[in-house]
């Protein structure tokens, strides 16, 4: 056996799989507290890429270095998306909160929608240079044939985020409002949480992530069009449901069972298949845990 | 302290209250009495919030409360013991605990309340790291009861606390409103199946009958109502 394709495979599994995972978590924090699929979190983080597209490149024409123009370009992209992230869920989800189930669905859809065509509108069909803002890192040098320093970067501040996040859900007031809400919604609101506040501040961190994402992809691939959000978006639903969605540590199995699945496949079947792989897994694991892996079934004792 | 004045609440097109008049002093327990599907549960969720009243008004402490979100209303201190006990099941119990607390700013009062807690319950000291799901229904019961008090309300409500418990711990419950109201000076708003048992703790009494109020009086004397003890006390 090969053992240096292996880990080759196997890091650029862990490093698909943390971008799926970033993504993922939107989904899942999203389902969680309002059970709604949120199919327009694929073109937040769609935004996310472009916002950092345009910032990097003026940040360059201004003539600041690498480094600096990732970070501030990450940090204009974050705030961009989470502001588009709050807002989709003000104007298309919030005056939907008592319709049934199936409205806010449709204006979900409406809303990914609108957002691709408006990013098309505004920019451009064609896919545009993502300039690849992840500096190299000397000391990569000798293992550079097997990871490259950009996926080292991606694979690390996605663990950062995941640990942030934790800790977030875990210790703080929000996270424990957050939590409260998503298992008994009106239970919360009788010991005096703002439950939309809740829901604002869900989207809004679920589209962070997103931005991240965005980011650390785009620079990564190098390209981006108004599409990739759809297709992200997709995988990372995928990667939700396969964890278990409305479970935060099952979006990020899923994210990485995703990612090794694909990485695999592509590297020692076929490349052609792709996606099939992806979906063939969903299917497979959905027939013998059909909540997904770290899902729990919905009855419980009240 | 709370005041209800011809309040109408809905649930979609469904007129639950048809214009209640509720009135409840300061340091009193005031029970609310009657048949499944009366409207008990509803008003309830109509004074906190949670099912906004169509019509009418709702004062507590003299201020309207009936437009106001349910997070506003906790804040002026009113909480609920809902219906069904609704523990954060995946919560443990200390967090449950927490949750109650949730507006206070004051950590050190809620960690001496919460000590409190769990002498007064330790069979819940004992769970603490427990989740809330896990609970038998009468520890839940305790628990919904003490996450309740975590938020020192001023009017604590409570929808049917008995309902699916022994008597022996229903007994216990009984003498732990009792004991909030003359220790604490909380004001109780009882919402009861058990009539008899509610009518003995309680100062006054309401009965509801589809929607309505139909009579109230002293509990005594609503104890010796032949209308309540044929409908109500099964006597
Ligand atoms: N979520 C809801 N949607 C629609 N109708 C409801 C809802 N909740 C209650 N109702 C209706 O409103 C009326 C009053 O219900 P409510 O729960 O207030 O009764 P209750 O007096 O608490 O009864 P119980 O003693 O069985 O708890 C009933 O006719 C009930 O069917
Ligand atoms: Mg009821």
């Amino acid at each position: 056996m090969d053992w240096e394709y292996f880990f080759e495979l196997l890091l650029g599994g862990l490093t698909r799989g943390s971008i799926y995972a970033l993504i993922a978590l939107g989904y899942t924090m999203v389902y969680g507290i309002i059970e709604l699929i949120n199919f327009a979190h694929g073109e937040i983080y769609m935004i996310g890429a472009f916002t950092a597209l345009i910032a990097a490149n003026v940040l360059t024409m201004l003539g600041m270095n690498e480094l600096a123009v990732l970070v501030l370009a990450s940090v204009v992209a974050i705030l961009y998306s989470a502001a588009y992230g709050f807002t989709v869920e003000k104007i298309a989800y919030k005056p939907l909160r008592q319709a049934p189930r199936l409205s806010p669905l449709i204006s979900a859809i409406g809303m990914s929608i609108f957002l691709q065509n408006y990013v098309l509108l505004a920019q451009t069909s064609d896919f545009l240079p993502f300039p690849s803002l992840i500096p190299e890192l000397e000391f990569m040098e000798p293992i550079a044939h097997i990871i490259s320093s950009a996926e080292v970067i991606i694979i690390l501040t996605t663990a950062v985020v995941m640990i942030l996040l934790t800790l977030l859900i875990k210790y703080t007031r929000i996270g424990k409002a957050m939590r409260a809400t998503a298992q008994d919604r009106s239970m919360a609101m009788l010991v005096g949480v703002n439950v939309n506040r809740v829901i604002s501040t869900t989207f809004v961190i679920g589209s962070a992530l997103a931005a991240v994402g965005g980011v650390l992809i785009a620079s990564h691939i190098g390209m981006i069009n108004f599409y990739i959000g759809f297709i992200a978006g997709i995988k990372a639903f995928t990667a939700a449901v396969l964890g278990g969605i409305g479970s935060i540590p099952g979006a990020v199995l899923g994210g990485m069972v995703l990612g090794w699945t694909e990485s695999f496949a592509t590297g020692y079947v076929s490349s052609d298949y792709e996606d099939v792989f992806a979906f063939a897994l969903l299917v497979i694991i959905l027939i013998f845990r059909p909540a997904g892996i770290l899902g729990r079934s919905t009855t419980q004792k009240v | 302290m709370l005041k209800l004045s011809n309040v109408e609440s809905y649930y979609g097109n469904i007129r639950a209250l048809k214009g209640i008049d509720i009135e409840i002093s300061e340091g009193e327990i005031i029970t609310l009495i009657g048949a499944n599907g009366a409207g008990k549960t509803t008003t309830l969720m109509s004074i906190c919030g949670v099912v906004p009243p169509r019509h009418g008004e709702i004062l507590f402490m003299g201020r309207p409360i009936h437009e106001m979100s349910p997070d506003r209303i906790v804040a002026l201190g009113i909480s609920q013991v809902p219906e069904g006990r609704r523990i954060f099941p995946f919560l443990t119990v200390t967090e449950n605990l927490d949750m109650g607390a949730f507006l206070r700013k004051d950590k050190d009062g809620i960690k001496k309340d919460i000590e409190y807690i769990y002498e007064l319950f330790p069979i819940l000291a004992e769970r603490r790291n427990q989740a809330g799901g896990t609970l038998s229904g009468g520890e839940q019961q305790m628990l919904a009861i003490s996450r309740a008090l975590m938020a020192r309300p001023k009017l604590l409500l409570m929808d049917e606390p008995s309902l699916g418990l022994a008597p022996l711990v229903i007994r216990r419950i009984f003498g732990i409103i009792e004991k909030i109201n003359t220790e604490n000076r909380t004001t109780i708003f009882l919402v009861e199946q058990n009539a008899n048992l509610a009518l003995k703790v309680a100062h006054r009494g309401y009965v509801m009958e589809n929607g309505r109020v139909i009579l109230s009086d002293a509990a005594q004397n609503l104890l010796s109502n032949e209308q309540v003890k044929k409908a109500y006390l099964g006597v």
